[in-house]
């Protein structure tokens, strides 16, 4: 369990590592409040359509299954569309286009494809409440660079001085396609990191076996 | 006729969708090795969004909003495009093989293809008439059709640049994307 929650969160990381779904990314990280709603949706509709498709996966003939899955995700999205205009109708207003694009985010479909059909409905929830933490992870880490940056602000409360003018370019379109470009090169440069230290870690052991058995 | 034309400007330069809307990335990223790829796509993806959006838009005009079923839009449109997507795939291979060679692998691409539901979707919220939304559609495309072949023609030079470990690949044609909507932002005075 613990292994496809790692895997969806760093390994895999949607966003950062295959580099799928990034147009809502690129769209509603302005502030870090849309940011959330949105991860709030992406979430809601990957995990319930990881179930249903999961569920459904012995009926599902296998020449008609990406039409299935099209309208199983739609009917989701159309939902979380419904509830967010209902409840946060200003968010809604703001993520605009981007609430119906759900459908055709990549990200979901893949899952759908290559997990959800395959696995029983416990490890789908699973990858899929995964998957969308490591989509939050990235959307969040732009939201907050550019709403920092750009405006001084978080959540829409001011936290650098009020005497900040803000830095336009984080905030525009041209900010963010750099941003985001430069955020997956720094994940990158953290998890060659990582693997390196792993690589020598076990490397370190092995040095160590002979000399024991020296000793011994 | 002003009308008309303020839409051409505005979704070729103005509002590009893929500098200003951030729609059709994934594509663009995707099929950006080759100028000539990226032609092919361009043409592919300029088709089906005209098709797409006049098949949507009638659909939209004659039957949902009739029957006041407008909540119904993502799923009926993404319905429709696909099957549109299948049938364009069709029809090509029997009729025209050449066509269907050139631009046969982009197809079932499409579908997922945020900028054709984008524009179909779109076209329905800024109240377009029927000749609007067409130009609008055609517009959007041809925008969608110079980023793609621009991008494709940078990135040819890039890949014999030296660039850092970390950044090869997506991370730096991402940068040059953004370099590339800093200039198209020059238009933003035009309409």
């Amino acid at each position: 369990m613990g292994k496809i929650l790692k895997n969806g969160i760093l390994y895999d990381n949607t966003i950062f590592v295959q580099l799928i779904g990034l147009c809502a990314v690129l769209g509603v990280s302005t502030t870090a409040t849309n940011g959330f709603f949105m991860s709030i949706a992406v979430i809601f509709v990957l995990t319930l359509s990881n179930v249903f498709i999961s569920l459904f996966r012995n009926f599902t003939p296998d020449k008609i299954r990406i039409p299935i899955f099209i309208v199983i995700i739609a009917t989701f999205v159309t939902l979380v569309d419904m509830l967010l205009n209902a409840f946060v109708p200003d968010v809604h207003a703001q993520l605009g286009v981007f609430i119906p694009l759900i459908v055709v985010n990549c990200l979901i479909l893949a899952r759908a494809e290559s997990f959800a059909s395959k696995n029983g409905v416990f490890p789908s929830i699973v990858d899929g409440i995964g998957m969308g933490l490591g989509y939050t992870l990235a959307i969040m880490s732009m939201a907050i660079v550019r709403e920092l940056i750009g405006s001084g602000t978080l959540f829409g409360l001011q936290i650098l001085p009020e005497s900040y003018p803000g830095i336009g370019a984080f905030v525009s379109a041209p900010g963010s396609f750099i941003i985001l470009g430069v955020l997956i090169a720094v994940f990158r440069w953290i998890l060659t990191a990582i693997e390196a230290k792993r690589a020598k870690a076990p490397a370190e052991k092995m040095a160590q076996v002979p000399t024991d058995s020296v000793s011994a | 006729m002003a009308n008309i034309f303020q839409i051409i400007i505005a979704s070729i330069f103005v509002n590009n969708y893929v500098f200003a809307r951030f729609l059709g990335i994934c594509p663009l990223l995707g099929v950006s090795n080759k100028t000539e790829t990226a032609a092919g796509m361009g043409v592919a993806v300029t088709f089906v969004i005209t098709l797409a959006s006049a098949i949507t838009w009638v659909v939209h005009e004659f039957v949902l909003s009739q029957f006041g079923l407008e909540y119904l839009m993502t799923i009926v449109f993404i319905l429709v495009i696909a099957a549109l997507v299948q049938f364009v795939e069709m029809f090509l291979k029997k009729s025209s093989p050449g066509l269907y060679n050139a631009l046969g692998v982009y197809l079932p691409l499409i579908t997922t293809n945020c900028v054709v539901l984008g524009v179909a979707i779109l076209n329905i919220t800024s109240e377009y008439n029927f000749i609007e939304m067409i130009v609008n559609a055609l517009g959007s495309s041809i925008g969608f059709l110079i980023a793609i072949v621009f991008l494709a023609a940078i990135r040819e030079r890039i890949d014999i640049a030296d660039v850092p470990e970390v950044f090869k690949g997506f991370p730096i044609s991402l940068v040059t994307v953004g370099l590339m909507s800093m200039a198209f932002m020059g238009f933003q005075g035009l309409v």
